[in-house]
């Protein structure tokens, strides 16, 4: 056990080390990555001319600046982030002592938390499935630790396919556990701390320029999937954040409380029910097609009629929601929030205040001023994702110099205008639009589907929707952002973008089927197997039985002989049956011959030896006559052998055991009586 | 306290002796071939395999405490495949057979060979590993024939010898679990008596023929003698036969016909073992030499002769002697 590793095995046992850090790559600092690197290259480079552990006197000071630096960064060793970030530190760090099979296995051990530790940050399949294939290394590794003394040592080969067999193995036990293993309704200590991680989606503000990462952002934001058919592509709003407070520059959103339970006066519109799996935000905000009527378990309904959570989504989520499209509840305004939806900043945007002040007075009525907005961006305005920059009277360049954007300069010059018109307005932020997959039946949206728009209020009907950017750009609401974007990026090209609209069927089956599968999903899925009560104890019976059965299995598979398995039927047959004269307690020994078998069973027990003779005598002749015997006289002796079997042998069995009990009882009894 | 525990210890194990004989049959001595089957293979998780079940937990706490689902789906995976790992490294054992154990010849207290012939029944073996006392050496067989395995030892005594009890053990695959069974062969092999350290010469003079004698022309004649057939023509006493009409041939031994002799009770001043280990070294010496030779031993006389046979016979029999003070 003291012997060092040799070389190959600890380049085996670098590169595991290496390859767990790299799952965590995307949120480590920078600064650590390559010094990691260095370290792991040199430590491999050095123990080569130089066998031995790296001194302690080196070591310590390298662990006590590693945790500095930490601290220098986080403010804390504590927590997801500087905990993952210590973690891969220590593991390289660990690698510098690392000199015997021990130390290689502690610092294996170490690489699995560790790989674990990256599926907190992100849950996605394609990672999962790396994070496996570092696990099989891992595994593989483990092997190398065992000796191979054949004559060349075990390919590296030969250990990942063991590594794939035990995979192969383990995985109706994995799959049973994970299914299994009851869930825990609430955590038993903190959940984990913001910041960083799962794609932040909209935010609570909106910049000019803050969408643009948005757009160019593939990933799904979130899948729905309507119970009837889904409303037509120009209703695909889906509302998140309502925007009303505006700085000169950005928007922010208008804390409105959460709403009044008033029932919902009875309106023109259409129903739609529809279930949202949203990817993890670590926001709170939940999307809404339109207007969401109630608001699911863990959620409240906010006074702008927008779905707030109670917790933020640091874990995909699952909701239903019941919406009406086309309509908002609400028919009056209170003073103090019409007041807040015409609020615009001092002294700034002169010309666009002197626009909107020529509209008013020419306008016949509200309407008519919208439609003076909306034709002034038709006639000669530009849809681009990369618009030149504005400065401080943004709304002024805007629409007077650059006229060039994307919907949030559309969506905030033109609330901007009916503002400063004396129409309430408000910017929305959200998704519209998306990918409906036929294949799945739902609708994929993704971050680059965001979306910013306007709505205002129009006394009589309440809250109405405009999107100015229609107005540009029609495609943009028909086909969705990247459309219409006149600078397709390298991932965007049509054929790419199909490709993986169409795989995307497979990453909501990841999502709903193994992210989300919690206590509820778990309960509902026992429930159709017949486990009504579906209580952890009987979870954890279920576990029990499976993981008995699965052991029975495997227990099955390690015992099954291989000594059966050698020579024909008849080579089978009489080693069953010697075996069973054995278990008899006669004489038979497998080197002997059969007439010699048979003359150590005669001098035993004549009686039974006269009965066996002929089966002996036949098979002697059967297998020393010709190499391979014909089979209907090899099937008749077989036949004869059970005959004999369960004829002679069978009573001989049980008197057998039961003398053996008889000599147990009066074994226990001395026994009893001498102690 | 000690003392209290190892008596407990005792006892328990007599007791597990004399009610469950078959979980003890390790400590008998049984008859080859040997082969390791489901009850004689013991299982019990390493140090490092429980550390490994605790950082299982963890992660499975962990995983849970956060809802993480692909997390708990890793945690199950290394959980299952550590378990699974259990039956390849029992398979890796089972049926694994010990069919022959063989020596050459050996003396004691001398360096040799055990030869330990495992068949591996039609399955490869990965790793194995095999104590015999506090020798130690890792193996693996392929599936096809049987393997010899050669284990050095230091026979102790003269006399029958087995060869103990061996520990065939195994990690294999992921050093989670100890796999280890016991096998106690009762193949005994005789261990030849040791050799003397710088022995002295053979007896002096004695039993050399041919050319060896030819070095003492001036040496005295002991007489003449008629020719017998196959007499070195060179031995032919050409003038004494002229003289006597008939081919005479001149006889150096000094006892005409007689080989050198090994003799227990001439060997004063040495006690028992030390004798036999004298004429052990002389059977050897006297083999080297090409010098037929008689052992003479308190109960018997071997030789004169010489050869493979005579060498065999002779250490045989000093191997078996009893010990002083023992049968007489």
């Amino acid at each position: 056990m003291k012997t060092p590793l040799s070389p190959s095995t600890f380049s085996v046992l670098a590169v595991t080390t290496a390859a767990t850090i790299a799952t965590h790559l995307a949120h480590l600092p920078p600064w650590l990555t390559p010094a990691l690197a260095v370290l792991i290259v040199l430590r491999v480079a050095w123990r080569r001319r130089h066998p031995g552990a790296v001194p302690g006197a080196l070591r310590l000071p390298l662990a006590a600046l590693l945790m500095a630096a930490i601290i220098g960064e986080y403010g804390n060793v504590l927590g997801r982030d500087p905990g993952s970030a210590f973690g891969c530190g220590l593991l390289a760090l660990k690698l510098l002592e690392a000199e015997t099979p021990r130390d290689a296995r502690v610092t294996l051990g170490f690489c699995a938390f560790v790989l674990m530790s990256a599926l907190l940050f992100e849950q996605g399949l394609p990672f999962t499935l790396m994070v496996c294939g570092v696990l099989l290394l891992q595994v593989a590794a483990f092997n190398r630790l065992e000796p191979a003394p054949l004559p060349s040592p075990r390919p590296l080969r030969q250990s990942l396919m063991l590594a794939g067999r035990l995979l192969l193995l383990a995985l109706p036990l994995a799959f049973a556990s994970f299914v299994l293993i009851p869930r825990l309704g609430t955590p038993l200590w903190g959940a984990p701390g913001g910041g960083g991680g799962a794609r932040t989606g909209l935010s609570e503000s909106m910049a000019p320029g803050q969408f643009t990462d948005l757009m160019l952002d593939d990933s799904p934001a979130f899948r729905v999937t309507f119970d009837g058919p889904p409303p037509a592509p120009d209703a695909q709003y889906f509302r998140t954040l309502v925007l009303g407070d505006f700085d000169g520059t950005t928007w922010t959103r208008t804390p409105t409380g959460r709403r009044s339970t008033t029932p919902p006066r009875l309106q023109a519109g259409q129903i739609f029910d529809y279930r949202i799996t949203i990817e993890p935000t670590e926001q709170r905000w939940l999307p809404a097609l339109d207007t969401p009527i109630q608001a699911p378990d863990g959620a409240v309904l906010a006074g702008d009629e927008t779905l707030i959570a109670t917790r933020p989504l640091l874990q995909a989520r699952e909701y239903r929601v019941r919406s009406r499209v086309g309509a908002h509840s609400d028919t009056t305004l209170p003073a103090w929030q019409r007041e807040r939806f015409l609020a615009l900043p001092d002294a700034i945007d002169p010309r666009a205040r002197a626009l909107a002040a020529q509209w008013r007075r020419q306008a016949s009525s509200d309407a008519d001023v919208v439609e003076r907005a909306l034709a002034l961006f038709h006639a000669n305005f530009t849809y681009t994702l990369t618009p030149p920059l504005l400065g401080r009277d943004s709304v002024d360049e805007f629409l007077f110099d650059t006229r060039s954007g994307f919907c949030e300069h559309y969506a905030s010059a033109f609330v901007f205008l009916m503002r400063a018109a004396g129409i309430p307005a408000r910017v929305v932020t959200g998704y519209q639009g998306g990918w409906w997959s036929n294949a799945g039946g739902y609708l994929l949206v993704r971050q680059s589907d965001a979306h910013a728009w306007a709505e205002i209020w129009r006394n009589g009907s309440g809250w109405q929707r405009v999107d100015p950017t229609a107005a540009v750009s029609p495609a943009r609401i028909e086909h969705g952002a990247a459309r219409v974007n006149d600078a397709p990026s390298w991932n965007q090209t049509d054929w790419l973008r199909s490709l993986r609209n169409h795989i995307d069927i497979i990453n909501r089956w990841w999502t709903q089927g193994v992210i989300r599968f919690d206590a509820l999903r778990q309960r509902a899925l026992l429930t159709e197997f017949g486990l009504v009560h579906n209580q952890a104890g009987d979870l954890l019976l279920a576990l029990s039985g499976t993981l008995a059965l699965m052991l029975l299995l495997a227990t099955l598979w390690a015992l099954r002989d291989l000594r059966d398995r050698r020579g024909d039927a008849l080579d089978r047959g009489w080693r069953d049956l010697q075996r069973r004269l054995i278990a008899s307690g006669l004489p038979a020994n497998p080197a002997d011959g059969p007439h010699s078998m048979w003359q150590h069973l005669h001098a035993q027990d004549a009686a039974l030896a006269g009965t066996l003779r002929p089966l002996v005598d036949e098979y002697a002749r059967l297998r020393y006559a010709s190499a391979t015997p014909p089979d209907a006289q090899m099937q008749r002796w077989l036949n004869a052998r059970r005959q004999w079997l369960s004829t002679h042998l069978r009573r001989r069995g049980i008197q057998q055991r039961l003398r053996r009990m008889q000599a147990w009882f009066a074994t226990s009894r001395s026994f009893r009586g001498s102690s | 306290m000690p003392q209290a525990f190892a008596a407990t210890r005792r006892r328990l194990l007599a007791l597990a002796e004399r009610r469950l004989p078959a979980l003890t049959r390790l400590k008998r001595a049984e008859s080859l071939p040997v082969r390791l089957g489901r009850r004689r293979i013991y299982v019990l998780p390493t140090r490092f395999g429980l550390g490994f079940a605790v950082l299982l937990l963890v992660m499975l706490l962990g995983a849970l405490n956060y809802g993480n689902n692909p997390a708990l789906m890793l945690t199950c995976l290394l959980g299952a495949m550590a378990g699974a790992s259990l039956f390849i490294g029992f398979r890796d054992l089972s049926g694994l057979t010990l069919t022959q154990v063989r020596v050459d010849e050996m003396h004691a207290g001398q360096p040799s060979l055990l030869r330990l012939r495992f068949d591996p029944g039609g399955r490869s073996r990965a790793s194995l590993r095999l104590r015999l006392d506090d020798w130690e050496d890792s193996f693996a067989l392929p599936g096809d024939a049987p393997h010899d395995i050669e284990v050095p030892c230091i026979p102790p005594t003269r006399g029958w010898n087995s060869c103990g009890r061996l520990r065939v053990w195994s990690q294999y695959p992921l050093g989670l679990f100890n796999l280890w069974s016991w096998i106690h062969p009762d193949t005994q092999f005789l261990v030849f008596p040791a050799l003397e350290e710088n022995p002295p010469p053979l007896p002096a003079g004695n039993g050399f023929f041919g050319e060896r004698t030819r070095q003492g022309d001036s040496e005295e004649l002991a007489g003449l003698r008629d020719y017998r057939s196959h007499d070195p023509r060179r031995l032919i006493a050409w003038k004494a036969s002229l003289r006597h009409d008939r081919l005479l041939v001149r006889e150096t031994e000094p006892r005409a016909g007689e080989a050198l002799t090994l003799d227990y009770a001439t060997l004063r001043g040495l006690d028992h073992e030390a004798r036999i280990r004298r004429l052990t070294s002389w059977v050897l010496a006297a083999e080297a030499a090409r010098a037929s030779y008689t052992l003479r031993l308190p109960d018997t006389t071997l030789g004169p002769a010489l050869g493979d046979a005579q060498r065999r016979a002779c250490l045989r029999t000093l191997a078996l002697l009893p010990p002083a003070g023992a049968g007489r």
